[in-house]
C-alpha cells in the first residue's frame, strides 16, 4: 500500500506559564517524538487514556496546531524523505534543506500555502453539540470550507452542500435549519458533510461517536465505513473505546503518555498485545461471558504528569516486568514481525 | 418556491420572539413605554410646535408676563410653567427627543468602540490587549459621574459647547464597559469547538471574528446596550440637575428639575414644576429597563430554549 502520510519526530508542547512575570516555567509534553505511517486507504486507530495526547496528535497532524519539532509529510515521495533524514544528519544547515522542508513539509507550511493545504485534510470532533456554530444555517456550516477556501461560489456551492449532505444521509429539506433543531447523531452526519465537501483525503476522526448513544454509534460507524469506501479517504480514528477502534480500524497504535507504545494489525494487536501497559488495556475489555475467566494484569498507581515523564521508560514506574535499563533508556519502537511494533525492552530484548 | 424555504428559519425565530414577548406582561409594559417615547419623540413637532429657530430652546409666554413664580397649568399650558414661564409640556417633549438623540449618539459611538477593542483585545491577547485593558482600568478607577463631572467642567472651559462636553463625556466614562463585555465574550466563544472547525476549514482571522466570534457575542451586547439606553439619559439628566448640562431653557429633563429645585420649597404648591419631567425621566428609564430584561429572556441562550 502507498504511503499518504509519514511522521517523524513528531513533538508538541504545552507552555505552562507561572511567577508575576508569566514566565514559561514548564512544559506540558502533549506528544513527544512520535513517529508513525499512515498508508492510502486504511482507518487508523489510535488508543490510550484520556490526556495521553491522542487528541492533541490528530490536531498537530491536520495543522490546528503547530509542532515543536519534527515533520509531517504528506504524499512525499520516499526518495525526497530520505534525502530530507539525510541531509538532516549530514548538513543540517544547508538551503537545500530549508528548501526542501519548505516545499514539502507539512509542519512548516504558514499562511496561503497552509490554506490550501487545508482542502486535503479535515476533522470531525468529538462533541457536535459544540463544534457546529449555533447561530449559522445548516446550509451555511456545510458550506464554510468551500467558501472560505474560494474553492466554489454562487448556485454551485449550494448544490454541492445538497450533494454531501445526501452522502451522509441528511436531505435538502434540512439546510435551512440551525444545528440545535436535530438529534445528536443527526449534528454529527452535519460536521461529516462539513468535513467531506473540500473533497479531502484524510479525515482526523476525534472521537466522533463518544458523545452519541449506542444504537447511533453503530449507524455512524456504517457511515464512516460506507464514505471510506465511495470516497476512498483514509482516516485516524482516535479513541478511547477499544470496541469501537476494533471493529473500525486497519491498524491501532496505543499510545502512552505522549508516546506510541505499541502499533499493529487490529487483529493482531488485539490478539495477542505485547507492551505491558496494552496488555492491562485490552484485559480491561469486558467479554460477555460469565463462565470465561481471564488472566487479570491490574495497574497500579496514576499515570504520570506528562510535565514530568519519568526517564527511560515512561511506563517503567507502573510496570511489572521493569528492568534496569526501562529506568535509564527510552525503549524504541521496534519491529517483531509482521509490521508489529513495540516499544518495550522486556518484549525486544527476549527475542 | 425558493424564497418561502430561505426565509422559514427567520420566520421561526420573529414568531418565537413575539411568542416569548406575549407570554410576559411586563415585557409588553417595557415595549409599549418605550413605543409611547419613540412616538413622541417623533411627533414632537406636531406635539408642540416650536416657535423659535431651534426647537429644543423652550418658549415662555409673555402674556403671563416676566414674573420667576410658575403659573399653574391651564387649557394653554397643560403642565404648566416653571421658572420664567416657560412651558413644562414643551421641555417634556422636546426633551423626549433629545433624550433619544443623546442616548443613540453615545450608545452607538460605544458600542462601535467597545466592539472593536474588545475583539481586538479578546481575539488577539497577549501585550495588545493587556494595553486596552489597562485604558480600560484607568477609566473604570474613577467614579462614572464624578469623572464626567470634572470633563464636562475641564471641556466647557476650554471653549465646547456644554452639549458635546456632556456627550463626550459620558461616552468616556461608558466605552470601558463595552470594551470589557465584548472582550469576555470573544474569550468565552474563541475557545469553542466550532472556532477551532472554522479554523480547520481555511476560514482567516477576518471571517472568524465576523461570522463566528461577532454573531455569538452580538445578543449579550444588544441586552446590555438596551438596559443602559435608561442609564445614559439619567446620567445626562444627572449632569444637567448638577448644573453642568444643558444651558438655561433647553428643553432637556434634567435641566427643567434643575429650574424647579428653588420651587421644591413651597412643597406642593409647585407640584407641577417637577412633577412632570420627573415622572418622564422614570417611565423612560423603567421602559427601557424593561424592555432589556424582555430581550434578555429572548435572546440571552441560558434563558432560550434548547
Amino acid at each position: 500500500m502507498e504511503n499518504l502520510i509519514a511522521i517523524e519526530n513528531l513533538k508538541k508542547y504545552f507552555p505552562i506559564y507561572g511567577g508575576v512575570l508569566k514566565r514559561k516555567v514548564a512544559e506540558v509534553k502533549a506528544v513527544d517524538d512520535v513517529h508513525l505511517n499512515i498508508m492510502r486507504g486504511e482507518c487508523f486507530g489510535v488508543v490510550g487514556e484520556s490526556g495521553c495526547g491522542k487528541t492533541t496528535l490528530g490536531k498537530t497532524i491536520i495543522r490546528l496546531l503547530n509542532p515543536n519539532a519534527g515533520h509531517i509529510f504528506y504524499r512525499v515521495p520516499k526518495e525526497i524523505v530520505e534525502a530530507i533524514k539525510y541531509l538532516e544528519r549530514n548538513d543540517p544547515k544547508s538551503k537545500a534543506l530549508k528548501y526542501l522542508l519548505k516545499e514539502y513539509d507539512i509542519a512548516y507550511l504558514t499562511g496561503r500555502r497552509l490554506k490550501k493545504f487545508r482542502r486535503y485534510m479535515q476533522i470531525v470532533f468529538q462533541d457536535p453539540s459544540t463544534s457546529l456554530d449555533p447561530r449559522m444555517l445548516v446550509k451555511d456550516i456545510v458550506a464554510e470550507p468551500l467558501v472560505s477556501q474560494g474553492l466554489a461560489k454562487g448556485a454551485n456551492v449550494g448544490k454541492r452542500v445538497v450533494e454531501v449532505l445526501e452522502l451522509v444521509g441528511l436531505s435538502r429539506s434540512h439546510l435551512y435549519r440551525y444545528p440545535h433543531e436535530f438529534s445528536g447523531g443527526q449534528r454529527q452526519r452535519i460536521a461529516v458533510a462539513r468535513a467531506i465537501i473540500t473533497n479531502p483525503e484524510f479525515i482526523v476522526l476525534d472521537e466522533p461517536t463518544s458523545s452519541v448513544d449506542v444504537s447511533v454509534r453503530a449507524q455512524l460507524l456504517n457511515l464512516f465505513k460506507e464514505l471510506q469506501k465511495k470516497l476512498g479517504l483514509t482516516y485516524m480514528f482516535i479513541s478511547h473505546d477499544l470496541s469501537v477502534v476494533e471493529c473500525i480500524s486497519d491498524r491501532v497504535a496505543v499510545m502512552y503518555l505522549g508516546k506510541i507504545v505499541e502499533l499493529a494489525e487490529t487483529y493482531d494487536l488485539y490478539k495477542n498485545p505485547l507492551h505491558p501497559y496494552a496488555k492491562a488495556l485490552f484485559a480491561s475489555i469486558p467479554v460477555p461471558d460469565p463462565t470465561r475467566r481471564r488472566e487479570k494484569a491490574p495497574l497500579y498507581g496514576e499515570v504520570p504528569s506528562p510535565v514530568n515523564p519519568p526517564a527511560g521508560c515512561r511506563f517503567h514506574p507502573r510496570c511489572a516486568l521493569a528492568m534496569d535499563i526501562c529506568k535509564r533508556d527510552e525503549p524504541p519502537l521496534v519491529d517483531v514481525g509482521g509490521g508489529h511494533l513495540v516499544a518495550c525492552y522486556a518484549v525486544t530484548e527476549k527475542e | 418556491m425558493k424564497l418561502p424555504e430561505r426565509l422559514e428559519p427567520t420566520i421561526k425565530e420573529i414568531k418565537f420572539i413575539l411568542k416569548r414577548f406575549k407570554d410576559s406582561p411586563l415585557s409588553i409594559a417595557g415595549i409599549l413605554i418605550v413605543l409611547a417615547f419613540v412616538v413622541i419623540a417623533v411627533f414632537a413637532p406636531l406635539l408642540a410646535p416650536p416657535q423659535v429657530y431651534n426647537p429644543y430652546l423652550i418658549p415662555s409666554d409673555p402674556e403671563l408676563g416676566y414674573k420667576i413664580e410658575p403659573s399653574p397649568p391651564s387649557p394653554k399650558h397643560p403642565f404648566g410653567t416653571t421658572r420664567l414661564q416657560l412651558d413644562v409640556y414643551y421641555g417634556c417633549i422636546w426633551g423626549t427627543r433629545w433624550a433619544f438623540q443623546i442616548a443613540l449618539e453615545v450608545i452607538i459611538i460605544v458600542v462601535i468602540i467597545g466592539v472593536a477593542l474588545g475583539v481586538i483585545s479578546g481575539y488577539y491577547g497577549g501585550i495588545i490587549d493587556e494595553i486596552i485593558m489597562r485604558f480600560t482600568d484607568i477609566i473604570l478607577a474613577f467614579p462614572g459621574l464624578i469623572l464626567s463631572m470634572c470633563l464636562v467642567a475641564v471641556l466647557t472651559r476650554s471653549g465646547w459647547l456644554t452639549i458635546d462636553a456632556v456627550l463626550l463625556s459620558i461616552i468616556i466614562i461608558g466605552w470601558p464597559g463595552y470594551t470589557r463585555l465584548i472582550r469576555g465574550e470573544v474569550l468565552r466563544v474563541k475557545t469553542e469547538d466550532y472556532i477551532e472547525a472554522a479554523r480547520a476549514s481555511g476560514a482567516s482571522d477576518l471571517r472568524i471574528m465576523f461570522r463566528h466570534i461577532l454573531p455569538n457575542t452580538i445578543y449579550s451586547l444588544i441586552i446590555v446596550a438596551s438596559l443602559d439606553f435608561g442609564g445614559i439619559v439619567l446620567t445626562a439628566a444627572a449632569l444637567s440637575f448638577l448644573g453642568l448640562g444643558a444651558p438655561a431653557g433647553f428643553a432637556d429633563w434634567g435641566r427643567l428639575i434643575y429650574d424647579s429645585m428653588q420651587f421644591v420649597a413651597g412643597g406642593l404648591k409647585w407640584w407641577w414644576v417637577y412633577t412632570y419631567p420627573g415622572v418622564f425621566i422614570v417611565l423612560f428609564v423603567l421602559g427601557w429597563s424593561l424592555l432589556g430584561d424582555a430581550l434578555r429572556d429572548v435572546l440571552d441562550p441560558l434563558y432560550r430554549r434548547k
